[in-house]
């Protein structure tokens, strides 16, 4: 991903985090979703409000022309407030409008950035707000860069669960701990974390691919330190990953794990 | 060297999920106050996240667990490093009474230029008109304003009652809604380096101009002053508001001779941008009543010495509010 699309932010404690900025073609399909709901209230609203004309002439058409300029400008104002920077479109599209500066993001802010819509509809259909966007660094529209927000893409990531890929199964390569132990030194970060991701979306691919891709891995791999063949006899490639993953990421085995290690090597 | 990932989740896991539960209470009532104590575990566990994340960054290339902690990270640094202050309870009263004021005089100077600008748009327009009155159709296209002025006030006159009787509510609501967004589209333009922002208050001035001098030489300055001043008394102050909210906003944009980063110069008047928003909005919902149930009656259904009296007494309280509502200090609050 370009560092375009990146929003890096630096804390005083020197850690630098990123979020993934949303495109203008993603925000546009957002805004689509936000004008047919808007629309579709507006429609309801009229409906309703205009059957009280029958009280007395006038009071319908009098509620509607409020109702229609609170609900068209108040929509977005009111939803990015209470669903924290996000409105029916934006949550579909996994989208959220953050503070720029990577800080609790203000009700000011809010306010600002949405009644500068009517800069950014100019002179039509967002045109300049759209063209903004696409050439500023941080994809911002006009009322994005006087409120100083930005608008990201969520990720959903939850606690990383790694139990299942980096469970106490037996492990033929740790009968070798001084071939595990230069493996480690061998192997850096990116490359393992290849191997890491290819263990953990083995799933996603479809069959050949997959066979493909281990293969290759496990050439990788193998050039690097080579074991015994009583290791890494009769094992599939996808085996001999995530044995790698293993000794990688898990230096220290439990102890009922080197236990059985160490039968199977009796 | 790569980090033993199961060893260190392990030991982290707890400290994240407690984080996280602390974010989720704090983002769901913003309102809440930690104590110290709750104060300091808070800021420590945030360092022993970022700890964790510059880790896992530097000796492991694990997405997951980075991406995770990343999240993490950056909820928790809006919520230590903001330094504007947490939202309050809004209280109307205060607001209205001292912070919009206040607002409007320190930021005095955009609006004494909002209106020079409008005057020299009036200025023009006026000699325009006074120049060139067959420049009538371009300088003021409304179908209302372009009959002759004499015409127009024998008729009105001679009515019992205004053309929009019965559709007063609905005038005043297309009126209020229409005007605060000419409103907000003057302070948006703001963004354009203000010039929108100027283009809409000379253009303004520039039909206000041609409007008066236009009645002027017809001899209808009674009916003039009596059809305008009721509500445009509030209603052309709250566009000079919004033309000096939108000049507030172009200042900010340009900067001139401030050292200061762009972003915080948006940063300082997004408070008073808003506050001059709400106080235009308000001033507009009165200017639009007053415009649908007053300024349409004339002589003799409304003599034009009460009109006129009427409005020069909205302007003076207006002047009187703007200039002088909230300058005494709040005397401190007595000790417990």
């Amino acid at each position: 991903m370009s560092a375009r699309q990146q929003l890096h932010i630096r804390t005083p404690e020197g850690i630098v985090f990123s979020q993934t900025l949303a495109g203008p073609v993603a925000r546009a399909v957002a805004w689509i979703v936000d004008v047919l709901t808007i629309g579709a209230a507006i429609s309801l609203l009229q409906t309703i409000l205009m059957a009280f004309d029958a009280l007395s002439p006038g009071i319908g058409l009098t509620l509607f022309v409020l109702a229609y300029f609170i609900v068209s400008l108040g929509y977005f104002i009111f939803l990015e407030w209470r669903l924290r920077g996000q409105t029916l479109g934006k949550r579909l599209l996994r989208l959220r409008v953050v503070d720029a500066e990577g800080m609790r993001l203000q009700f000011n802010q809010i306010v600002i950035r949405n009644l500068l819509r009517f800069v950014d509809d100019l002179p039509l259909l967002y045109f300049l707000g759209g063209l903004v966007c696409w050439f500023n660094g941080r994809s911002q529209r006009l009322g994005d860069i006087a409120a100083n927000t930005v608008v990201i893409r969520l990720s959903q990531v939850g606690q990383p669960d790694l139990s299942q890929l980096l469970a106490g199964k037996f492990n033929s390569l740790r009968l070798y701990p001084h071939l595990a132990a230069r493996l480690r030194q061998q192997v850096g970060p990116a490359e393992a974390a290849v191997a890491l991701q290819a263990i953990m979306r083995r799933d996603e691919f479809n069959p050949v691919a997959r066979v493909l891709l281990f293969g290759e891995l496990a050439r990788h791999f193998a050039a690097k330190v080579e074991f015994p063949a009583d290791a890494t006899e009769g094992q599939a490639d996808e085996q001999y990953i995530r044995n790698v993953v293993d000794v990688v990421y898990r230096p220290r085995v439990e102890t009922g794990t080197a236990r059985a290690n160490a039968s199977m090597m009796s | 060297m790569i980090i033993d990932l199961e060893r260190f989740l392990n030991q982290e896991r707890s400290a994240w999920a407690e984080l996280e539960a602390m974010l989720d209470r704090l983002e769901a009532e913003p309102g809440e106050r930690l104590s110290l104590h709750q104060l300091r575990h808070f800021h420590e566990l945030y360092e022993r996240a970022s700890a964790a994340l510059a880790k896992i960054t530097t000796f492991s290339a694990e997405p997951q667990t980075r991406r995770y902690l990343e999240i993490l990270v950056a909820r928790a640094y809006a919520e230590i490093h903001e330094t504007r202050g947490r939202r309050q309870r809004f209280r109307f009263y205060d607001w209205l009474s001292r912070e919009l004021p206040q607002t409007f005089r320190r930021n005095v100077r955009a609006f004494w230029l909002s209106l020079a600008i409008t005057m020299v748009g009036c200025l023009f327009g006026g000699l325009a008109i006074g120049l060139d009155p067959d420049s009538k159709p371009v300088l003021m296209p409304f179908a209302g304003l372009m009959q002759d002025p004499a015409k127009r006030v024998a008729q009105e006159e001679k009515a019992d009652h205004p053309k929009i009787e019965g559709n007063k509510a609905p005038f005043a609501a297309e009126l209020m809604t229409h005007n605060i967004k000419v409103s907000i589209l003057t302070l948006a333009l703001g963004m354009t380096f203000g010039l929108g922002t100027i283009i809409m208050l000379f253009y303004n001035g520039v039909i206000l101009g041609a409007v008066a001098v236009d009645y002027l030489r017809a001899g209808q300055a009674k009916f003039l002053f009596g059809w305008l001043l009721p509500h445009g008394a509030i209603e052309i102050p709250s566009i000079l508001i919004a033309g000096q909210a939108g000049l507030l906003l172009a200042g900010a944009l340009i900067g001139w001779g401030r050292r200061v980063p762009l972003a915080q110069r948006l940063r300082e008047i997004s408070r008073e941008l808003l506050t001059l928003i709400g106080g235009f909005s308000l001033l507009l919902v009165w200017a639009g009543f007053v415009e649908s149930f007053l300024s349409q009656y004339h002589e003799p259904v409304l003599p034009y010495a009460v009109k006129i009296a009427f409005g020069l007494f909205e302007l003076g309280l207006l002047t009187l509010f703007l200039a002088k509502s909230g300058s005494k200090p709040v005397p401190a609050a007595p000790p417990p």
